[in-house]
């Protein structure tokens, strides 16, 4: 569940004299997460180091100049943009002291904004909706800058993304009560023009906030009567644009805020990832229709998942980056740590608890940070130390979050693993799939078994997918991956031998096939025997206790079965056989509880026989090797179901004798026959 | 051995009266028992628990209290009377007044020193009346100070001076030389049922309110409560172990203890809880080694204490005595009617009829229902004490302790005429029996004389009195053989358990009789000696399991066909012993009927024995015989008995 930590103040403010304008600019990111760059309405600029809570340096420009753009980093050239007096850019690295010294061009048109975003070039955007990359402006800069707009529009709002391929401009703008989105894309240059769907006659937006995700741009928008629209937009486009004709822009309702009394006057919403956003200005729906409040909303499940009050007044500004929200209000520049982990219904129910102090989560936060950087021993002892804690249970939200860390870290860097944190991070049973959906895939792909087997074991949303890769992967085990998996767990097993499902004796005694090498002398030991050809075990015993573990997972069958249909015919049998040999063993004797091993029931396994023998039964008609166990298999079923039927007769000849003895019950009087002998 | 055609018999509404009051003699080992209809019952405990003798009772007589006074029985009753039974004739010997109203209790010193023994009885006009217990009768002494309200429970101190008196709210101790209250402890609006006075001075007491409370006995001051339940009855055993039987069922047994190792600070502690009644338990008796009880469910318990046996022996098993130790139904043979005995009527049926035959197990139609021919009211206010019927149904006998009357029957017409003229010597009778051939009755009459009558129509004719010699041993009130000469043939050596059955073989003249240890003794009337097999069956001796069982032999026949089968039952299963097959083994099972029937013929001849038992029958009053070889079997269900009972005063139930 989303968080709001304590905040704490960047710096003070000096708001202009009527109070509605917080005096902040603009507050951008810099070089990397701890430190931003924030200006200020009036004259200066000025870096922060936000964990010190400290300026590192700070710029103004001359009395009379002011700043009409907020700075901005540009990460590739260690420079920063600004533009003073509409027209002047100014360009200053962190070692000049003084603005005036530093490099200026003056423009030929009114300068909207300068944006820059890491892993692309700064933009300008010109009042009347053009646009020039930085560089390209510079090389001429009283190059004439044509009008895009219409006569009175105006831009009011704009940022900039960079995608994978291109860049974007995305501005928004109004014209007689009409809103219209601009997408201009960069190299090559195209523009599209949307029109934003009316609102309520009179209401225009209050905050846009736009963020790049699956190929699509998506524009999240706030309406004063508490309405938050989302509109996707493709990152290819549409045609482009011929006639200037706005193409109209589908909208979908995310959220409908509480407003309390009124509309809403200076709000802002903040897309934080897909499934939250923070909104600032508005009520929090529990405590009135006080407005200062900023509260964290996941819009899947539409609950309302932090909120915090606000001291003094809002401005409807609001800025995110690195997991901190930048608030002004009041007479401060606040900052306000947050946390949005993979929602959960669990979680967006608030059936999870949360019952954190401030210190643990720093010690999780601090746990995460090493968890990017540090090298396995490191990471290993960092989540030792914080499994020995008792609390253990009360940190599950945030034990998904270093589980997804470390996972995420793994499939990025090939030579990183650290196969015991994640088994003893599963163990703690706070870990479900869908927290980190990854762990099951990664395990297989790092060939470690144990990990698997712990998985399927303690994840309780394995979705049917990822059950049947593993079953996959298991089936068509390879002696050698079996050897790798007996090393991990021969490190891995202490005292969770038994819940492993491996003992030492019963690891000894099941190794009858030839795939777990060294089975040699259990196969001796049971041509000795000799017992009954269908008694051996197909399988070997470590396969048998993944394969086990995998028919005790839930799932549904029709989910199931498209992903059966994946497995091969020879992979299809082998199971088909081991299933039968339980089958057997149940029908048979006592074998389910023996040696504590953790067995399917035999419901469990007439049910995979049967789905296994829906998704495949062509393909087992056709296979010849597959033949006589088709023929075992429906022999024995005969059987079972003759001696069911035996049974039933039984049960009505014991049904008779029972009417026998209740007919006993003799009244007053009767005439016996009786035989002594 | 064959098939019997049995004919279930449920219709005999046989209901036995509730318990009312015990008393035991420790000397004897006799326990005597009141029931509310005013029957007494003696049970000797000493052998087997048999119920020796049976007064009937008589309307009006409501016995409250027993006391024994060395062999001498005494019993008071709210009829105001204080009554001595004469134990030999089984009848009351003589009634005195008290003057006092209905009186609550009676009691007697244990011992005397002066050889004149004092009882008292307490009065409900709150008298304690003195009698001197003389030789032939007894003498009113003295009244103690008159209380107001009723005298409830007494009982002597051990040193015979002193005697405590529950009332109404109050115990009071009396002085008995000088007749005058020396103290008294009060309680509130409670009725102090019963009482127990230690030899020192501890007097414990049981109420209405449930309590049971130990007082001092000198000081009048309460020294311990203990909250049992609602109503209780006390009996004392003796000074260490103390009973209380509660309105609830249950039997509360309190120890004086002590609480630490070295025996000093006893106490009275509450040891162990009972429950063998549904319904008040209104008398009990705390015997050396056992808990006897009774009360309106009218079962006698007899529930041995563990520390006082030996385990897992007979005697370490708990009896309920729910029937009585003789037959209350006659069987005419060859007429297929039942005589069912009540205390105030006697019925007379005729058995159903069915054709056709069927298999082992298989219920048969039943043609004609079984009727009822006649209900005889008896005259008169004594209970009907024994009656019976001829083999041929002609004749019908019942007697009461003051009467006898003889009946002539006609069946076909279902007419009763009563036999008017009687000889004078047949005034009352304990036994009745009619000759197989049905011309002669035998009657066991007073001081242990038999008199035989010849029946000839339309009249009867005396014959004989048979005698004891003196100094013989007295016959017991056990079936009296069934063909007498009319003088003394010989004398059966003398047992020392009682007969509890007897009867003599038509053919072969041996008599054969049951004992209440369960022996078996067959005796030839012709050699007269025991015969070889009842020789061969003490030699080797009876089954372990024959003898653990603990109702007696009620009854014994023979099969006119079989002449070496013996047909006998008790209340829990019937028994045909073959003669001719051989003896059980000690490690053969004795009930082999279920296996038998599970062999293939030719294997049954191994595994055979003589006492072929049945239980398919349960709660029996009676099995006989009947000419055309097929049995009857009276049944009376305990549960029937239980569901004619009025409802439990209080019952327990979970949770409340």
């Amino acid at each position: 569940m989303a968080a709001l930590y304590e905040g704490y103040t960047l710096c003070g403010l000096a708001p202009a004299q009527n109070q509605s304008n917080s005096g902040v600019l603009g507050v951008e990111a810099e070089r990397d997460s701890d430190h931003v760059v924030v200006t200020d309405s009036t004259r200066s600029v000025t870096l922060y180091k936000v964990s010190d809570q400290k300026p590192l340096s700070s710029w103004t420009v001359k009395q009379g100049q002011t700043l009409t753009c907020s700075a901005v980093y540009n990460p590739q050239t260690k420079e920063y943009v600004a533009v003073s007096d509409g027209k002047v850019i100014r360009i200053w690295k962190q070692e000049h002291l003084l603005l005036d010294q530093a490099f200026k061009a003056t423009v030929s048109a009114d300068v909207w904004r300068v944006h820059c975003v890491a892993g692309g070039e700064p933009v300008v955007l010109f009042k009347r909706g053009a646009v020039r990359l930085l560089d390209a402006l510079l090389s001429a800069p009283q190059q004439p800058i044509e009008e895009v707009l219409a006569q009175e529009e105006s831009i009011r709002w704009s940022t900039n993304i960079v995608t994978e391929s291109q860049q974007f401009a995305i501005f928004t703008t109004e014209q007689k009560g009409d809103h219209f989105l601009y997408l201009q894309r960069l190299n090559p240059n195209t523009l599209q023009r949307y029109r934003l769907e009316r609102e309520e006659p009179g209401l225009s937006p209050l905050s846009f906030s736009a963020s790049y995700r699956d190929k699509h741009i998506r524009l999240l928008y706030l309406y004063p009567n508490g309405h938050v629209y989302q509109s996707v937009v493709s990152e290819r486009g549409l045609v482009t644009d011929e006639g200037g004709q706005a193409f109209p822009l589908p909208r979908s309702l995310l959220l409908s805020l509480p407003v309390g009394e009124g509309l809403l006057e200076a709000a802002s919403a903040q897309a934080l990832d897909e499934a939250h956003i923070a909104v600032v200005g508005v009520p929090h729906p529990s405590a009135g229709s006080g407005k200062d409040f900023l509260c964290i909303w996941n819009t899947n499940f539409q609950t309302l998942q932090a909120g915090k009050e606000i001291a003094g007044k809002i401005y409807g500004q609001l800025w995110s980056f690195w997991n901190k929200l930048f608030i002004p209000h009041g007479k401060t520049l606040s900052v306000i740590p947050y946390e949005c982990p993979k929602s959960s219904l669990a979680s967006a129910l608030g059936k999870m608890r949360q019952v954190k102090t401030e210190g643990e989560l720093e010690q999780i936060c601090s746990t995460a940070t090493t968890f990017d950087t540090a090298p396995v021993e490191e990471v290993q002892r960092e989540v030792d130390l914080l499994l020995s804690r008792t609390d253990i249970q009360d940190l599950q939200p945030s034990l998904g979050q270093l589980a997804s860390t470390l996972v995420s870290r793994t499939l990025q860097d090939p030579a990183f693993y650290t196969p015991s944190s994640l088994a003893q991070l599963v163990h703690t049973r706070c870990l479900c799939h869908s927290v980190c959906p990854d762990l099951v895939l990664l395990a297989l792909e790092r060939k470690d078994y144990f990990l698997c087997q712990l998985c399927l074991q303690f994840f309780p949303d394995i979705p049917e997918a990822i059950t049947c890769a593993c079953l996959k992967a298991f089936i068509s085990l390879e002696p050698d991956g079996v050897s790798f998996m007996e090393t991990l767990i021969a490190r891995e097993r202490g005292p969770d031998g038994l819940l492993n499902g491996f003992s030492p004796t019963s690891a000894a005694e099941y190794r009858s096939d030839g795939l777990g090498g060294g089975g040699t002398r259990a196969q001796q030991d049971e041509e000795m025997t000799s017992p009954p050809p269908e008694q051996i075990c197909p399988v070997g015993l470590h396969k048998a206790v993944l394969l086990n573990e995998v028919l005790q997972t839930a799932y549904s069958d029709s989910f199931l079965l498209p992903h059966l249909k994946d497995l091969s015919s020879q992979q299809v049998v082998l199971f088909l056989q081991y299933l039968q040999f339980l089958y057997l063993k149940y029908s048979q004797d006592a074998f389910p509880q023996t040696h504590g091993l953790r067995s399917p029931s035999l419901s469990q396994i007439l049910d995979w026989v049967c789905v296994l023998l829906d998704a495949h039964f062509t393909v087992l008609v056709m296979t010849p090797e597959a033949k006589g166990l088709l023929v075992n298999l429906h022999s024995f079923v005969k059987s079972q179901v003759r001696l069911v039927s035996e049974l039933g007769k039984i049960e009505g000849s014991l049904q008779e004798l029972n009417k026998m003895t209740a007919k006993k019950d003799v009244g007053q009087y009767s005439i016996e026959i009786i035989e002594l002998f | 051995m064959g098939e019997f055609k049995v004919h279930r018999v449920r219709f005999f509404d046989y209901m036995p009266a509730a318990i009312r009051a015990m008393a035991f003699n420790r000397r004897t080992e006799r326990l005597a028992l009141a029931r509310a209809d005013g029957a007494l019952e003696i049970f000797n405990f000493a052998d087997n628990y048999f119920q020796e003798k049976v007064i009937p009772g008589q309307d009006g007589r409501a016995v409250e209290a027993l006391c024994w006074v060395g062999r001498r029985l005494f019993s008071a009753g709210l009829n105001g009377e204080i009554t001595e039974y004469d134990l030999e004739n089984l009848r009351p010997r003589y009634t005195v007044e008290a003057y006092g109203g209905p009186i609550w209790t009676i009691s007697a010193v244990a011992y005397s020193l002066s050889g004149c023994v004092p009882c008292q009885v307490g009065c409900e006009d709150g008298t304690v009346k003195m009698f001197e217990v003389l030789e032939d009768r007894i003498q009113f002494q003295r009244n103690l100070d008159r209380q107001k309200g009723r005298i409830i429970s007494l009982c002597w101190h051990p040193s015979a001076s002193l005697i405590a008196a529950g009332m109404m709210d109050m115990i009071r101790i009396f002085d008995v030389e000088t007749g005058k209250g020396v103290g008294a402890s009060k309680s509130k609006e409670v009725v102090v049922w019963s009482i127990a006075f230690l030899s020192d001075h501890t007097i414990i007491s049981g109420d209405s309110a449930g309590k049971v409370q130990i007082w001092d006995g000198l000081t009048g001051t309460l020294a311990r409560t203990h909250l049992v339940t609602k109503w209780d009855v006390l009996a004392l055993s003796d000074e260490s172990s103390l009973v209380a039987g509660t309105s609830e069922g249950t039997v509360v047994q309190f120890q004086f203890l002590s609480s630490t190792l070295d025996g000093q600070n006893k106490d009275w502690v509450r040891t162990r809880t009972f429950k063998n009644h549904s319904h008040d338990v209104r008398a009990l008796v705390h015997t050396e080694t056992a808990v006897v009880s009774g009360g309106m469910d009218t079962q006698l318990v007899v529930r041995p204490l563990l520390d006082k046996v030996e385990k897992n022996t007979q005697e370490s098993a708990m009896r309920k005595m729910a029937f009585p130790h003789r037959s209350l139904v006659c069987c005419a043979k060859k007429a297929g009617l039942l005589l069912f005995q009540f205390p105030d009527h006697l019925e007379l049926w005729r058995l159903g009829e069915s054709d056709g035959h069927g298999n082992p197990g298989d219920s048969l139609p039943v043609k004609r229902k079984p009727e009822k021919l006649i209900q005889l009211k008896r005259k008169g206010e004594d209970h009907i004490c024994c009656s019976a019927l001829s083999p041929c149904g002609g004749w019908l006998a019942y007697s009461t302790v003051t009467s006898f009357r003889l009946y002539r029957l006609q069946n076909n017409t279902i007419s009763i005429t009563k036999v008017s003229k009687l000889p004078k010597d047949l005034r009352s009778a304990h036994q009745l029996c009619f000759s197989t051939d049905s011309s002669r009755l035998f009657a066991s009459s007073i001081n242990s004389s038999v008199v035989v009558v010849a029946l000839n129509q339309p009249e009867c004719k005396y014959l004989h009195t048979l005698k004891p010699k003196s100094g013989e041993q007295q016959p017991t009130t056990a079936s009296v053989s069934l063909s007498v000469r009319l003088q003394l043939h010989c004398t059966v050596p003398v047992y020392g358990s009682c007969p509890t059955a007897i009867a003599i073989h038509p053919t072969s003249s041996n008599l054969v009789v049951v004992h209440a240890d369960q022996q078996i003794f067959e005796y030839s009337l012709v050699q007269k000696e025991y015969t070889e097999w009842s020789r061969r069956l003490q030699k080797q001796g009876l089954h372990s399991l024959w003898l653990e069982r603990d109702t007696p032999i009620t009854h014994v026949t023979f099969n006119p066909k079989h002449p070496a089968h013996i047909i006998l039952h008790d209340m829990f299963m019937f028994c045909v012993i073959d003669q001719s097959l051989p003896l059980p083994e000690a490690k053969t099972r004795l009930f082999n009927q279920m296996i038998l029937r599970s062999l293939p013929e030719p294997m049954r001849i191994l595994h055979r024995h003589a006492f072929k038992m049945c239980k398919t029958f349960q709660n029996l009053m009676c099995v006989r015989l009947l000419e055309d070889h097929s049995l009857v079997v009276v049944e009376r269900p305990l549960l029937d008995i239980m569901s004619q009972l009025p409802a439990p005063v209080r019952q327990k139930r979970f949770a409340t």
